[in-house]
Protein backbone atom coordinates (compact mmCIF):
# COMPACT_ATOMS: atom_id res chain seq x y z
CA UNK A 1 0.00 0.00 0.00
CA UNK A 2 1.19 3.51 -0.79
CA UNK A 3 1.51 5.94 2.15
CA UNK A 4 -1.61 8.05 1.28
CA UNK A 5 -3.72 4.88 0.86
CA UNK A 6 -2.36 3.56 4.14
CA UNK A 7 -3.08 6.82 5.91
CA UNK A 8 -6.66 7.08 4.67
CA UNK A 9 -7.27 3.42 5.54
CA UNK A 10 -5.99 4.21 9.01
CA UNK A 11 -8.29 7.28 9.31
CA UNK A 12 -11.34 5.25 8.23
CA UNK A 13 -10.47 2.50 10.70
CA UNK A 14 -10.08 5.09 13.44
CA UNK A 15 -13.44 6.74 12.65
CA UNK A 16 -15.24 3.39 12.52
CA UNK A 17 -13.84 2.15 15.82
CA UNK A 18 -14.58 5.44 17.60
CA UNK A 19 -18.14 5.64 16.21
CA UNK A 20 -18.95 1.95 16.80
CA UNK A 21 -20.62 2.19 20.26
CA UNK A 22 -22.56 5.28 19.17
CA UNK A 23 -24.04 3.45 16.19
CA UNK A 24 -24.36 -0.04 17.63
CA UNK A 25 -26.16 0.22 20.97
CA UNK A 26 -27.03 -3.45 21.56
CA UNK A 27 -24.98 -4.55 24.61
CA UNK A 28 -24.29 -8.02 23.13
CA UNK A 29 -22.52 -6.52 20.13
CA UNK A 30 -20.77 -3.92 22.24
CA UNK A 31 -19.56 -6.67 24.53
CA UNK A 32 -18.31 -8.65 21.52
CA UNK A 33 -16.35 -5.61 20.34
CA UNK A 34 -14.85 -5.06 23.80
CA UNK A 35 -13.74 -8.71 23.91
CA UNK A 36 -12.07 -8.37 20.51
CA UNK A 37 -10.25 -5.21 21.63
CA UNK A 38 -9.10 -6.79 24.90
CA UNK A 39 -7.91 -10.02 23.32
CA UNK A 40 -6.21 -8.05 20.54
CA UNK A 41 -4.39 -5.92 23.10
CA UNK A 42 -3.09 -9.05 24.83
CA UNK A 43 -1.93 -10.47 21.51
CA UNK A 44 -0.14 -7.22 20.64
CA UNK A 45 1.58 -7.25 24.05
CA UNK A 46 2.59 -10.92 23.63
CA UNK A 47 3.93 -10.19 20.16
CA UNK A 48 6.65 -7.87 21.51
CA UNK A 49 8.29 -10.87 23.18
CA UNK A 50 7.03 -13.76 21.05
CA UNK A 51 6.91 -12.05 17.68
CA UNK A 52 9.85 -9.67 17.60
CA UNK A 53 12.25 -11.37 20.02
CA UNK A 54 11.10 -14.88 19.05
CA UNK A 55 10.73 -16.00 22.67
CA UNK A 56 7.49 -18.00 22.77
CA UNK A 57 5.78 -17.60 26.14
CA UNK A 58 2.94 -19.95 27.05
CA UNK A 59 2.55 -18.42 30.49
CA UNK A 60 1.42 -14.86 29.84
CA UNK A 61 -1.67 -15.44 32.02
CA UNK A 62 0.70 -15.02 34.98
CA UNK A 63 1.25 -11.36 34.05
CA UNK A 64 -2.42 -10.85 33.23
CA UNK A 65 -3.36 -12.34 36.62
CA UNK A 66 -0.77 -10.29 38.48
CA UNK A 67 -2.26 -7.14 36.93
CA UNK A 68 -5.81 -8.19 37.80
CA UNK A 69 -4.94 -9.28 41.34
CA UNK A 70 -2.77 -6.25 42.14
CA UNK A 71 -5.44 -3.71 41.25
CA UNK A 72 -8.24 -5.78 42.83
CA UNK A 73 -6.31 -6.27 46.06
CA UNK A 74 -5.53 -2.56 46.23
CA UNK A 75 -9.25 -1.78 45.77
CA UNK A 76 -10.56 -4.29 48.32
CA UNK A 77 -7.77 -4.23 50.89
CA UNK A 78 -6.47 -0.66 50.69
CA UNK A 79 -9.38 1.19 49.09
CA UNK A 80 -7.14 2.59 46.37
CA UNK A 81 -8.42 3.59 42.94
CA UNK A 82 -8.11 0.92 40.22
CA UNK A 83 -6.30 3.50 38.13
CA UNK A 84 -3.49 3.42 40.68
CA UNK A 85 -3.85 -0.37 40.59
CA UNK A 86 -3.43 -0.30 36.81
CA UNK A 87 -0.02 1.29 37.15
CA UNK A 88 0.93 -0.73 40.24
CA UNK A 89 -0.10 -3.97 38.50
CA UNK A 90 2.07 -3.13 35.50
CA UNK A 91 4.96 -2.43 37.86
CA UNK A 92 4.46 -5.67 39.77
CA UNK A 93 4.27 -7.70 36.55
CA UNK A 94 7.42 -5.97 35.33
CA UNK A 95 9.34 -6.87 38.50
CA UNK A 96 8.07 -10.43 38.40
CA UNK A 97 9.02 -10.64 34.72
CA UNK A 98 12.58 -9.53 35.44
CA UNK A 99 13.01 -12.25 38.08
CA UNK A 100 11.40 -14.93 35.91
CA UNK A 101 13.30 -13.78 32.83
CA UNK A 102 16.65 -13.81 34.57
CA UNK A 103 16.08 -17.51 35.27
CA UNK A 104 14.08 -18.71 32.24
CA UNK A 105 16.16 -16.96 29.55
CA UNK A 106 18.92 -19.41 30.37
CA UNK A 107 16.73 -21.85 28.45
CA UNK A 108 16.28 -21.78 24.69
CA UNK A 109 13.42 -22.51 22.31
CA UNK A 110 10.93 -25.14 23.45
CA UNK A 111 12.51 -25.31 26.88
CA UNK A 112 11.83 -21.62 27.46
CA UNK A 113 8.19 -22.12 26.43
CA UNK A 114 7.86 -25.06 28.82
CA UNK A 115 9.37 -23.06 31.68
CA UNK A 116 6.83 -20.27 31.15
CA UNK A 117 3.98 -22.81 31.44
CA UNK A 118 5.45 -23.96 34.74
CA UNK A 119 5.83 -20.41 36.06
CA UNK A 120 2.19 -19.59 35.26
CA UNK A 121 1.03 -22.79 36.97
CA UNK A 122 3.06 -21.95 40.08
CA UNK A 123 1.54 -18.47 40.25
CA UNK A 124 -1.95 -19.94 39.89
CA UNK A 125 -1.35 -22.48 42.69
CA UNK A 126 0.19 -19.86 44.99
CA UNK A 127 -2.67 -17.39 44.55
CA UNK A 128 -5.30 -20.16 44.86
CA UNK A 129 -3.87 -20.86 48.31
CA UNK A 130 -3.36 -17.27 49.38
CA UNK A 131 -6.04 -16.37 51.96
CA UNK A 132 -5.57 -12.57 51.95
CA UNK A 133 -6.41 -12.70 48.22
CA UNK A 134 -9.47 -14.90 48.90
CA UNK A 135 -7.71 -17.96 47.46
CA UNK A 136 -9.74 -20.12 45.13
CA UNK A 137 -12.98 -18.24 45.97
CA UNK A 138 -11.89 -15.19 44.04
CA UNK A 139 -12.34 -11.47 44.61
CA UNK A 140 -15.66 -9.63 44.15
CA UNK A 141 -15.05 -5.97 43.41
CA UNK A 142 -17.44 -3.30 44.74
CA UNK A 143 -20.22 -2.25 42.32
CA UNK A 144 -20.30 1.26 43.75
CA UNK A 145 -19.27 4.04 43.56
CA UNK A 146 -19.54 4.33 39.81
CA UNK A 147 -17.86 6.72 37.45
CA UNK A 148 -14.58 7.38 35.74
CA UNK A 149 -12.60 7.84 38.98
CA UNK A 150 -13.76 4.47 40.36
CA UNK A 151 -13.26 2.66 36.99
CA UNK A 152 -16.80 1.20 37.33
CA UNK A 153 -19.45 2.01 34.74
CA UNK A 154 -23.07 0.97 34.23
CA UNK A 155 -22.94 0.95 30.44
CA UNK A 156 -20.62 -0.91 28.09
CA UNK A 157 -19.41 2.08 26.07
CA UNK A 158 -16.86 3.41 28.62
CA UNK A 159 -15.21 -0.02 28.81
CA UNK A 160 -15.15 -0.07 25.04
CA UNK A 161 -13.27 3.23 24.90
CA UNK A 162 -10.84 2.22 27.63
CA UNK A 163 -10.13 -1.06 25.84
CA UNK A 164 -9.69 0.84 22.57
CA UNK A 165 -7.28 3.30 24.20
CA UNK A 166 -5.27 0.48 25.76
CA UNK A 167 -5.09 -1.34 22.41
CA UNK A 168 -4.05 1.85 20.61
CA UNK A 169 -1.38 2.50 23.24
CA UNK A 170 -0.08 -1.07 22.91
CA UNK A 171 0.03 -0.78 19.12
CA UNK A 172 1.90 2.50 19.45
CA UNK A 173 4.46 0.98 21.84
CA UNK A 174 4.84 -1.96 19.47
CA UNK A 175 5.32 0.36 16.50
CA UNK A 176 7.87 2.53 18.30
CA UNK A 177 9.86 -0.49 19.46
CA UNK A 178 9.85 -2.03 15.98
CA UNK A 179 11.37 1.15 14.53
CA UNK A 180 13.92 1.66 17.29
CA UNK A 181 17.35 0.21 17.91
CA UNK A 182 15.78 -2.32 20.29
CA UNK A 183 13.40 -3.47 17.55
CA UNK A 184 16.25 -4.15 15.12
CA UNK A 185 18.18 -5.95 17.83
CA UNK A 186 15.19 -8.13 18.75
CA UNK A 187 14.66 -9.18 15.13
CA UNK A 188 18.38 -9.94 14.82
CA UNK A 189 18.23 -12.10 17.95
CA UNK A 190 15.24 -13.98 16.56
CA UNK A 191 16.96 -14.65 13.22
CA UNK A 192 20.52 -15.52 14.32
CA UNK A 193 21.33 -15.22 18.02
CA UNK A 194 25.03 -16.09 17.58
CA UNK A 195 25.53 -13.52 14.84
CA UNK A 196 23.71 -10.94 16.99
CA UNK A 197 26.24 -11.51 19.77
CA UNK A 198 29.10 -10.91 17.34
CA UNK A 199 27.66 -7.43 16.81
CA UNK A 200 27.86 -6.50 20.47
CA UNK A 201 24.24 -7.32 21.32
CA UNK A 202 23.68 -8.43 24.91
CA UNK A 203 21.05 -11.16 24.43
CA UNK A 204 19.76 -11.55 28.00
CA UNK A 205 19.43 -7.79 28.43
CA UNK A 206 17.46 -7.32 25.20
CA UNK A 207 15.17 -10.26 25.95
CA UNK A 208 14.51 -8.85 29.43
CA UNK A 209 13.54 -5.48 27.95
CA UNK A 210 11.07 -7.20 25.60
CA UNK A 211 9.65 -9.31 28.43
CA UNK A 212 9.31 -6.32 30.78
CA UNK A 213 7.39 -4.22 28.24
CA UNK A 214 5.26 -7.19 27.19
CA UNK A 215 4.39 -8.14 30.77
CA UNK A 216 3.52 -4.57 31.82
CA UNK A 217 1.07 -4.18 28.93
CA UNK A 218 -0.41 -7.61 29.62
CA UNK A 219 -0.93 -6.70 33.29
CA UNK A 220 -2.84 -3.55 32.26
CA UNK A 221 -5.15 -5.80 30.26
CA UNK A 222 -5.65 -7.79 33.48
CA UNK A 223 -6.77 -4.74 35.43
CA UNK A 224 -9.20 -3.77 32.68
CA UNK A 225 -10.66 -7.30 32.74
CA UNK A 226 -11.08 -7.20 36.53
CA UNK A 227 -12.87 -3.84 36.40
CA UNK A 228 -15.11 -4.92 33.54
CA UNK A 229 -16.18 -8.23 35.12
CA UNK A 230 -15.91 -7.01 38.75
CA UNK A 231 -15.00 -10.58 39.68
CA UNK A 232 -11.74 -12.47 39.32
CA UNK A 233 -10.62 -15.92 40.44
CA UNK A 234 -7.47 -17.94 39.64
CA UNK A 235 -8.86 -20.00 36.70
CA UNK A 236 -10.30 -16.97 34.90
CA UNK A 237 -7.24 -14.69 35.09
CA UNK A 238 -4.39 -17.16 35.62
CA UNK A 239 -5.54 -20.28 33.73
CA UNK A 240 -3.50 -22.16 31.14
CA UNK A 241 -6.34 -21.69 28.64
CA UNK A 242 -5.82 -17.92 28.84
CA UNK A 243 -2.07 -18.26 28.28
CA UNK A 244 -2.70 -20.36 25.20
CA UNK A 245 -5.32 -17.96 23.90
CA UNK A 246 -2.94 -14.99 24.16
CA UNK A 247 -0.26 -16.85 22.20
CA UNK A 248 -2.74 -18.24 19.66
CA UNK A 249 -4.12 -14.79 18.82
CA UNK A 250 -0.69 -13.58 17.77
CA UNK A 251 0.33 -16.81 16.02
CA UNK A 252 -2.94 -17.07 14.10
CA UNK A 253 -2.94 -13.41 13.13
CA UNK A 254 0.73 -13.12 12.26
CA UNK A 255 3.77 -13.40 14.49
CA UNK A 256 5.97 -10.32 14.46
CA UNK A 257 3.47 -8.13 12.59
CA UNK A 258 1.84 -5.02 14.01
CA UNK A 259 -1.76 -5.75 13.01
CA UNK A 260 -1.64 -9.56 13.02
CA UNK A 261 -2.83 -9.98 16.62
CA UNK A 262 -5.77 -7.63 15.98
CA UNK A 263 -6.89 -9.76 13.03
CA UNK A 264 -6.27 -12.92 15.04
CA UNK A 265 -8.36 -11.59 17.93
CA UNK A 266 -11.31 -10.77 15.69
CA UNK A 267 -11.25 -14.29 14.24
CA UNK A 268 -10.75 -16.08 17.56
CA UNK A 269 -13.40 -14.16 19.51
CA UNK A 270 -15.86 -14.65 16.64
CA UNK A 271 -15.28 -18.41 16.73
CA UNK A 272 -15.66 -18.46 20.49
CA UNK A 273 -18.90 -16.50 20.50
CA UNK A 274 -20.41 -18.44 17.58
CA UNK A 275 -19.70 -21.75 19.28
CA UNK A 276 -21.50 -20.37 22.34
CA UNK A 277 -24.51 -19.29 20.31
CA UNK A 278 -24.82 -22.64 18.53
CA UNK A 279 -23.93 -25.03 21.34
CA UNK A 280 -24.80 -23.07 24.48
CA UNK A 281 -22.87 -22.19 27.66
CA UNK A 282 -19.18 -22.79 27.02
CA UNK A 283 -19.73 -24.07 23.47
CA UNK A 284 -19.07 -27.72 24.42
CA UNK A 285 -15.43 -27.16 23.57
CA UNK A 286 -16.20 -26.75 19.86
CA UNK A 287 -14.29 -23.48 19.85
CA UNK A 288 -11.14 -25.37 20.82
CA UNK A 289 -11.68 -27.82 17.94
CA UNK A 290 -11.98 -24.95 15.47
CA UNK A 291 -8.96 -23.16 17.04
CA UNK A 292 -6.89 -26.30 16.70
CA UNK A 293 -7.86 -26.78 13.07
CA UNK A 294 -7.09 -23.15 12.27
CA UNK A 295 -3.68 -23.37 13.90
CA UNK A 296 -2.84 -26.44 11.81
CA UNK A 297 -3.99 -24.71 8.62
CA UNK A 298 -1.97 -21.57 9.42
CA UNK A 299 1.12 -23.56 10.39
CA UNK A 300 1.02 -25.51 7.11
CA UNK A 301 -0.21 -22.88 4.68
CA UNK A 302 1.08 -19.58 6.03
CA UNK A 303 3.50 -19.51 8.95
CA UNK A 304 3.26 -15.72 8.88
CA UNK A 305 -0.41 -15.99 9.84
CA UNK A 306 -3.52 -14.37 8.41
CA UNK A 307 -1.62 -11.07 8.08
CA UNK A 308 0.93 -12.86 5.87
CA UNK A 309 -1.86 -14.32 3.69
CA UNK A 310 -3.45 -10.88 3.28
CA UNK A 311 -0.12 -9.27 2.37
CA UNK A 312 0.57 -11.94 -0.24
CA UNK A 313 -2.93 -11.35 -1.65
CA UNK A 314 -2.44 -7.57 -1.88
CA UNK A 315 0.94 -8.02 -3.60
CA UNK A 316 -0.55 -10.46 -6.11
CA UNK A 317 -3.35 -7.97 -6.89
CA UNK A 318 -0.90 -5.12 -7.38
CA UNK A 319 1.27 -7.23 -9.65
CA UNK A 320 -1.78 -8.10 -11.80
CA UNK A 321 -2.88 -4.46 -12.01
CA UNK A 322 0.44 -3.37 -13.55
CA UNK A 323 1.32 -6.07 -16.09
CA UNK A 324 3.86 -3.84 -17.92
CA UNK A 325 6.04 -3.46 -14.84
CA UNK A 326 8.20 -6.42 -13.91
CA UNK A 327 8.23 -7.60 -10.32
CA UNK A 328 11.15 -6.02 -8.39
CA UNK A 329 12.88 -9.37 -8.01
CA UNK A 330 13.16 -9.88 -11.78
CA UNK A 331 14.60 -6.40 -12.24
CA UNK A 332 17.29 -7.07 -9.67
CA UNK A 333 18.21 -10.37 -11.23
CA UNK A 334 18.81 -8.75 -14.57
CA UNK A 335 20.94 -5.97 -13.07
CA UNK B 1 54.61 -1.70 14.29
CA UNK B 2 52.40 -1.68 17.38
CA UNK B 3 51.04 -4.99 18.52
CA UNK B 4 47.24 -5.07 18.49
CA UNK B 5 46.51 -8.68 19.36
CA UNK B 6 48.75 -11.06 21.20
CA UNK B 7 47.93 -14.69 21.87
CA UNK B 8 50.06 -16.61 24.37
CA UNK B 9 49.95 -20.37 24.84
CA UNK B 10 46.32 -20.69 23.82
CA UNK B 11 44.86 -24.18 24.37
CA UNK B 12 41.36 -25.44 23.71
CA UNK B 13 40.32 -29.02 24.38
CA UNK B 14 36.91 -30.62 23.86
CA UNK B 15 36.50 -33.60 26.21
CA UNK B 16 40.09 -34.72 25.67
CA UNK B 17 40.33 -33.76 22.01
CA UNK B 18 43.00 -31.08 21.65
CA UNK B 19 41.73 -28.56 19.06
CA UNK B 20 44.27 -25.82 19.81
CA UNK B 21 47.56 -26.61 21.51
CA UNK B 22 49.77 -23.86 22.97
CA UNK B 23 49.31 -21.43 20.10
CA UNK B 24 51.16 -18.11 20.35
CA UNK B 25 51.30 -15.29 17.83
CA UNK B 26 50.80 -11.54 17.49
CA UNK B 27 49.00 -9.34 15.02
CA UNK B 28 50.05 -5.75 14.41
CA UNK B 29 47.72 -2.88 13.57
CA UNK B 30 46.59 -2.84 9.95
CA UNK B 31 48.27 -6.15 9.21
CA UNK B 32 46.79 -8.94 7.08
CA UNK B 33 47.46 -12.35 8.58
CA UNK B 34 46.40 -15.47 6.71
CA UNK B 35 45.43 -18.49 8.77
CA UNK B 36 45.69 -21.73 6.83
CA UNK B 37 45.86 -25.44 7.53
CA UNK B 38 44.23 -28.72 6.52
CA UNK B 39 40.62 -29.42 7.48
CA UNK B 40 40.28 -30.00 11.21
CA UNK B 41 43.53 -28.17 12.01
CA UNK B 42 41.71 -25.94 14.52
CA UNK B 43 41.35 -22.70 12.55
CA UNK B 44 37.70 -22.08 13.33
CA UNK B 45 38.24 -23.11 16.96
CA UNK B 46 40.97 -20.49 17.20
CA UNK B 47 38.61 -17.88 15.75
CA UNK B 48 35.94 -18.88 18.24
CA UNK B 49 38.43 -18.51 21.10
CA UNK B 50 39.48 -15.04 19.91
CA UNK B 51 35.88 -13.88 19.40
CA UNK B 52 34.65 -15.23 22.74
CA UNK B 53 32.50 -18.09 21.44
CA UNK B 54 34.78 -20.60 23.17
CA UNK B 55 36.49 -20.08 26.50
CA UNK B 56 40.15 -21.09 26.11
CA UNK B 57 41.19 -24.03 28.31
CA UNK B 58 44.52 -22.30 28.94
CA UNK B 59 46.50 -19.33 27.69
CA UNK B 60 45.97 -15.58 27.33
CA UNK B 61 44.49 -13.34 24.68
CA UNK B 62 45.39 -9.66 24.89
CA UNK B 63 43.81 -7.09 22.61
CA UNK B 64 44.74 -3.40 22.48
CA UNK B 65 46.52 -3.70 25.82
CA UNK B 66 43.63 -5.42 27.60
CA UNK B 67 43.21 -9.04 28.67
CA UNK B 68 40.12 -10.32 26.87
CA UNK B 69 40.57 -14.03 27.64
CA UNK B 70 37.22 -15.72 28.24
CA UNK B 71 35.09 -12.60 27.80
CA UNK B 72 31.68 -13.15 26.12
CA UNK B 73 31.33 -12.40 22.37
CA UNK B 74 29.26 -9.23 22.83
CA UNK B 75 31.91 -7.68 25.09
CA UNK B 76 34.72 -8.59 22.71
CA UNK B 77 32.74 -7.13 19.79
CA UNK B 78 32.34 -3.88 21.75
CA UNK B 79 36.10 -3.77 22.34
CA UNK B 80 36.78 -3.82 18.61
CA UNK B 81 36.96 -7.37 17.25
CA UNK B 82 34.42 -8.17 14.52
CA UNK B 83 33.94 -11.48 12.75
CA UNK B 84 32.17 -13.31 9.96
CA UNK B 85 30.99 -16.91 10.06
CA UNK B 86 32.18 -19.85 8.01
CA UNK B 87 28.59 -20.96 7.49
CA UNK B 88 26.80 -17.70 6.75
CA UNK B 89 24.60 -16.29 9.46
CA UNK B 90 22.92 -13.28 7.92
CA UNK B 91 19.60 -12.14 9.37
CA UNK B 92 17.40 -13.87 6.80
CA UNK B 93 14.15 -11.99 7.38
CA UNK B 94 15.81 -8.57 7.23
CA UNK B 95 16.87 -6.67 4.13
CA UNK B 96 20.54 -6.32 3.23
CA UNK B 97 20.72 -2.76 4.54
CA UNK B 98 18.93 -3.72 7.77
CA UNK B 99 21.53 -6.43 8.32
CA UNK B 100 24.31 -3.86 8.18
CA UNK B 101 22.28 -1.41 10.28
CA UNK B 102 22.25 -3.92 13.15
CA UNK B 103 26.04 -3.63 13.17
CA UNK B 104 26.06 0.15 12.80
CA UNK B 105 23.60 0.57 15.69
CA UNK B 106 26.33 -0.33 18.18
CA UNK B 107 27.91 3.11 17.88
CA UNK B 108 25.08 5.16 16.46
CA UNK B 109 21.79 4.72 18.22
CA UNK B 110 19.47 6.39 15.73
CA UNK B 111 18.20 3.96 13.07
CA UNK B 112 18.14 6.77 10.47
CA UNK B 113 21.83 7.61 10.88
CA UNK B 114 22.67 3.90 11.15
CA UNK B 115 20.96 3.45 7.78
CA UNK B 116 23.18 6.14 6.24
CA UNK B 117 26.29 4.42 7.60
CA UNK B 118 25.02 1.03 6.46
CA UNK B 119 24.60 2.36 2.92
CA UNK B 120 28.26 3.42 2.89
CA UNK B 121 29.38 -0.06 3.94
CA UNK B 122 27.15 -1.66 1.30
CA UNK B 123 28.85 0.61 -1.23
CA UNK B 124 32.25 -0.39 0.10
CA UNK B 125 31.48 -4.10 -0.34
CA UNK B 126 29.77 -3.62 -3.70
CA UNK B 127 26.31 -4.58 -2.47
CA UNK B 128 24.57 -1.20 -2.76
CA UNK B 129 22.27 -2.43 -5.53
CA UNK B 130 21.00 -5.17 -3.18
CA UNK B 131 20.18 -2.82 -0.27
CA UNK B 132 16.41 -3.26 -0.26
CA UNK B 133 16.41 -7.00 -0.96
CA UNK B 134 15.79 -9.53 1.80
CA UNK B 135 19.10 -11.10 2.80
CA UNK B 136 17.67 -14.53 1.98
CA UNK B 137 17.43 -13.48 -1.70
CA UNK B 138 21.19 -12.87 -1.97
CA UNK B 139 23.58 -15.50 -3.36
CA UNK B 140 25.87 -17.24 -0.88
CA UNK B 141 28.89 -15.21 -1.97
CA UNK B 142 26.87 -12.01 -1.61
CA UNK B 143 25.73 -13.13 1.83
CA UNK B 144 29.38 -13.59 2.79
CA UNK B 145 30.14 -10.05 1.64
CA UNK B 146 27.07 -8.86 3.54
CA UNK B 147 28.56 -10.37 6.69
CA UNK B 148 31.77 -8.45 5.98
CA UNK B 149 29.80 -5.20 5.60
CA UNK B 150 27.89 -5.94 8.80
CA UNK B 151 31.13 -6.61 10.69
CA UNK B 152 32.78 -3.45 9.33
CA UNK B 153 29.82 -1.38 10.51
CA UNK B 154 30.99 -2.08 14.06
CA UNK B 155 34.09 0.06 13.41
CA UNK B 156 36.40 -2.75 14.53
CA UNK B 157 40.18 -2.54 14.90
CA UNK B 158 40.50 -6.21 14.01
CA UNK B 159 38.27 -8.27 11.76
CA UNK B 160 38.22 -12.07 11.61
CA UNK B 161 37.17 -13.34 8.18
CA UNK B 162 36.24 -17.03 7.97
CA UNK B 163 36.50 -18.43 4.41
CA UNK B 164 34.93 -15.56 2.50
CA UNK B 165 36.46 -16.76 -0.80
CA UNK B 166 35.17 -20.34 -0.79
CA UNK B 167 33.24 -21.22 -3.94
CA UNK B 168 34.04 -18.00 -5.81
CA UNK B 169 35.06 -17.74 -9.47
CA UNK B 170 38.65 -16.59 -10.16
CA UNK B 171 37.45 -13.06 -10.93
CA UNK B 172 35.42 -12.95 -7.74
CA UNK B 173 38.44 -14.18 -5.78
CA UNK B 174 40.44 -11.23 -7.12
CA UNK B 175 37.63 -8.88 -6.07
CA UNK B 176 37.56 -10.44 -2.61
CA UNK B 177 41.35 -10.04 -2.23
CA UNK B 178 40.98 -6.44 -3.28
CA UNK B 179 38.23 -5.97 -0.67
CA UNK B 180 40.50 -7.36 2.07
CA UNK B 181 43.26 -4.99 1.00
CA UNK B 182 40.87 -2.03 1.10
CA UNK B 183 39.80 -3.06 4.62
CA UNK B 184 43.46 -3.06 5.69
CA UNK B 185 43.88 0.37 4.08
CA UNK B 186 41.24 1.67 6.50
CA UNK B 187 43.67 0.81 9.29
CA UNK B 188 41.87 -2.38 10.30
CA UNK B 189 43.90 -5.53 11.02
CA UNK B 190 42.62 -8.68 9.31
CA UNK B 191 42.99 -12.33 10.22
CA UNK B 192 41.65 -14.41 7.38
CA UNK B 193 41.02 -18.15 7.35
CA UNK B 194 41.20 -19.35 3.78
CA UNK B 195 41.69 -22.43 1.63
CA UNK B 196 41.85 -20.41 -1.58
CA UNK B 197 45.64 -19.86 -1.78
CA UNK B 198 45.59 -17.64 -4.87
CA UNK B 199 43.28 -15.31 -2.94
CA UNK B 200 45.33 -15.04 0.20
CA UNK B 201 49.01 -15.42 -0.78
CA UNK B 202 49.26 -12.15 -2.75
CA UNK B 203 47.76 -10.01 0.02
CA UNK B 204 48.87 -11.51 3.33
CA UNK B 205 51.75 -9.91 5.24
CA UNK B 206 52.20 -13.16 7.11
CA UNK B 207 50.79 -16.66 6.97
CA UNK B 208 50.11 -18.71 10.06
CA UNK B 209 49.85 -22.44 9.48
CA UNK B 210 48.00 -24.77 11.84
CA UNK B 211 48.16 -28.56 11.77
CA UNK B 212 46.55 -30.87 14.33
CA UNK B 213 45.90 -27.89 16.57
CA UNK B 214 49.51 -26.68 16.60
CA UNK B 215 51.17 -23.74 14.93
CA UNK B 216 53.73 -25.17 12.52
CA UNK B 217 54.72 -21.99 10.66
CA UNK B 218 54.46 -18.23 11.00
CA UNK B 219 56.22 -16.38 8.15
CA UNK B 220 55.70 -14.25 5.04
CA UNK B 221 53.85 -16.11 2.21
CA UNK B 222 56.97 -16.62 0.07
CA UNK B 223 58.75 -18.45 2.88
CA UNK B 224 55.72 -20.47 4.02
CA UNK B 225 55.20 -22.10 0.61
CA UNK B 226 58.75 -23.52 0.77
CA UNK B 227 58.55 -24.57 4.43
CA UNK B 228 59.10 -28.36 4.62
CA UNK B 229 56.80 -28.74 7.64
CA UNK B 230 53.99 -26.98 5.78
CA UNK B 231 54.53 -29.04 2.64
CA UNK B 232 54.38 -32.28 4.58
CA UNK B 233 51.20 -31.18 6.40
CA UNK B 234 49.48 -30.41 3.11
CA UNK B 235 50.90 -33.13 0.89
CA UNK B 236 51.52 -35.77 3.54
CA UNK B 237 55.11 -36.17 2.31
Amino acid sequence: MTPPVKFSAFLILFAVTVAFPLVVSLPTYQNFAILVLMVAQLGVAWNILGGYAGQVSLGHAAFFGIGAYTSSALVTLAGLSPWIGLVAGAGMACLFALVVGAICFRLKGHYFAMATIAVAEIVQVVISNCDPLSGAVGIYLPLTPRGAAAFVFSGKAPYYYIALTLLAASLLVNHLIARSRVGYYLRAIKDEPDAARSLGINLPRLKLIALAVSSALTAMGGTLYAQKELFIDPPSVLGTQLSLKIALVAILGGVGTLWGPVIGAAVLVAIEECSRIFFGSSGLGTDMIVYGTLIIVVAVKSPSGIAGLLRAGVQALQARRRPGVAAPQEVEERA
Amino acid sequence: MTVLLSVEGLCKTFAGLVANNAISFTVAEAEIVGLIGPNGAGKTTLFNCLAGYHRPTAGRVRFAGRDITGLPPETIARQGIARTFQIVRVFQTMTAIENVMVGALLHCRQPSSAAALAREWLDFTGLAYRAAQPASALTVSEQKRLEVARALALHPRLILLDEIMAGLTPIEVREASDLVRRIRDLGIAVIIVEHVMEGIMPIADRILVLDYGEKIADAPPARVVRDPAVLSAYLGA
